[in-house]
């Protein structure tokens, strides 16, 4: 299906159950995401900014359809969610904030299982593999190495292929150098760059980082609790907000720091927060 | 259907290396499983009573089979959330049926292997003639009976989705119930009255039932000492439970495992916790 979207996003609302009081016998609904929409134009690179707990994980929790939206439209490269997620799924790579692998398992072992996994022929798939790793930096030698002895750096690197093994046309990226040396924070940086210049990829990365995201988004979008409060390129923001930095512009639209409105949304006090939150206390 | 066969490959081509890396666990638990073994078998031997030797030789080959089985294949979305690596699972283009069939084939390779290691070390403990007995019936009752295993196992493997840890107590918990209800290594007849019903909708209770018919345990020998196995037709009626229990087991199960995913997906569970 031809869309010239790579997300379209409409009024999305996403709520998580969460139990109260005395023998946990009160259940508060806690919104998530508040009637987010926004789009992503094929080939481009947006950013959405926020602190823990305003949503982004959740909302990229959707895209990769492991949530269903409680209400709202979701359409990947021109597919509705859920309908068809399984035309979704295999045109999709994501990235998490936790690089959640079998750590025993070698690089070699994990990629190889991810691309049977996804179908694919896996010599096609170890040459791509070894391919895109190089790009990243990672030392051919480390293929065959345990993920459980790397770093979190190179462990990244390899979340980052095991995304990129289908060539798919749409990356989700959350918080994907966060924690990251600042070696590894630029070679990832570089790469992104490159993909979305040489293949056109699509990509929305969710990031705490302003500078990050100024370098490598043609937009951004800021969400605060469970709001996208505002999006544009990083020089109409800074604009709109008569402000210097994207920092300082997130302060002037959701009148809080980054580091404030964190607080407040893990402290519970505010009703958006994270669904890894919620579900923490919800179980 | 190549890309079928690749997906379902993928679930042994991790287990397997999930094996490998950790084989000295494996190791461990297999030692266990074979010291277990011919302690139990042993009792008999101390008896000096053949039946009561066969009984629990059969008891406990049978059960170290089937309920590997079961736990392996109820653990494995566990094992997933333990590592972190479910949610990868799930937005994975790859169907729940090829999913859970990868898992059942390697889980089912396992426990063969480990079966006849174990058979082997008992050789060390026990004088074992079971000649007269229905070996190749024998195998035919496995296979058919663990069909309704894998079943079961389905249905537990979802309970880590509503919670890690209490999930993986209720599948021990039920595991506990087969083996005190299916008379793995006494009738069932003996039973309190009250849990005697439950023994009739276990299949482990007709898988013992027919292989101690096909070893001819009840059967006495010859007095060359043979055993006179029955054959596999006197127990047409057993594989025809078990085959209708694993009819009806492993869609449900899949059924059940489809509904809790969408709920995850609704509730924000697939989540990794713990």
């Amino acid at each position: 299906m031809m869309s010239n979207h790579g997300i379209e996003v409409l009024h999305l609302q996403k709520y998580f159950k969460k139990r109260k009081g005395l023998f946990r016998s009160q259940t508060v609904e806690i919104h998530a995401l508040k009637d987010v929409s926004f789009t992503v134009g094929l080939g481009e690179t947006y950013g959405l900014l926020g602190p823990n707990g305003s949503g982004k994980s959740t909302l990229i929790r959707v895209l990769s359809t492991l949530l269903l939206p409680d209400a709202g439209e979701v359409r990947l490269l021109g597919h509705p969610l859920p309908e068809e997620e399984g035309a979704v799924r295999r045109k999709i790579g994501r990235v998490s904030v936790d690089a959640a692998f079998y750590k025993r398992l070698s690089a070699r072992e994990n990629l190889l299982y991810s691309a049977y996994l996804y179908g694919l022929e896996p010599r096609a798939a170890e040459r791509r593999a070894m391919q895109i790793l190089e790009r990243l930096g990672l030392e051919e030698k480390r293929f065959s190495d345990p993920l459980e002895e790397m770093s979190r750096g190179m462990q990244q690197k390899v979340a980052i292929t095991r995304a990129l093994l289908t060539n798919p046309p749409l990356l989700l990226l959350d918080e994907p150098t966060t924690g990251l040396d600042p070696k590894s924070r630029r070679d990832v940086q570089k790469f992104l760059e490159n993909l979305r210049r040489e293949e056109g990829t699509t990509i929305l990365l969710t990031s705490h980082d302003m500078a990050e995201t100024e370098r490598l988004c043609s937009r951004v979008g800021f969400l605060a609790h469970g709001r996208l409060i505002a999006e544009g390129t990083a020089e109409q923001l800074k604009e709109q907000s008569g402000t210097s930095t994207l920092d300082d512009a997130f302060i002037a639209f959701a009148g809080e720091s980054l580091e404030q409105s964190e607080e407040k949304s893990v402290g519970g006090e505010d009703e958006a927060t994270d669904e890894a939150a919620v579900a923490g206390v919800a179980d | 259907m190549e890309r079928a066969l690749r997906q379902t490959w993928a679930f042994v081509f991790r287990e397997y290396h999930l094996t490998r890396r950790y084989i000295s666990w494996v190791v461990v638990f297999t030692f266990y499983a074979v010291v277990n073994s011919a302690t139990i078998a042993l009792i008999g031997v101390a008896a000096g009573d053949r039946r009561l030797t066969l009984t629990l030789l059969l008891g406990v080959l049978l059960w170290g089979f089937l309920s590997v089985l079961f736990i392996e294949i109820a653990n494995s979305i566990t094992y997933e959330r333990w590592e972190g690596t479910l949610e990868y699972t799930f937005m994975a283009p790859v169907s729940r049926l090829n999913h859970l069939f990868g898992v059942s084939i390697y889980v089912i390779l396992q426990s063969i292997v480990r079966t006849l290691i174990i058979i082997t070390s008992l050789s060390l403990f026990i004088e074992l003639d079971l000649s007269g007995a229905n070996l190749p019936g024998l195998l035919v009752v496995l296979l058919v009976s663990s069909a309704a295993f894998i079943g079961l196992g389905l249905m537990a493997a979802v309970m880590p989705v509503f919670s890690p840890e209490r999930g993986a107590e209720a599948t021990n918990i039920f595991q506990g119930i087969l083996l005190l209800v299916s008379g793995v290594y006494y009738p069932v007849e003996i039973l309190p009255a009250w849990l005697q019903p439950l023994a009739a909708i276990s299949p482990a209770t007709y898988a013992l039932s027919a292989s101690r018919k096909l070893i001819g345990i009840d059967a006495g020998s010859d007095v060359s000492g043979r055993l006179a196995g029955a054959p596999v037709s006197a127990v047409v009626p057993e594989l025809l439970i078990l085959a209708l229990m694993g009819i009806v087991l492993i869609p449900l199960g899949l059924l059940i495992f489809g509904r809790v995913e969408a709920w995850a997906k609704r509730t924000g569970k697939l989540k990794r916790m713990g």
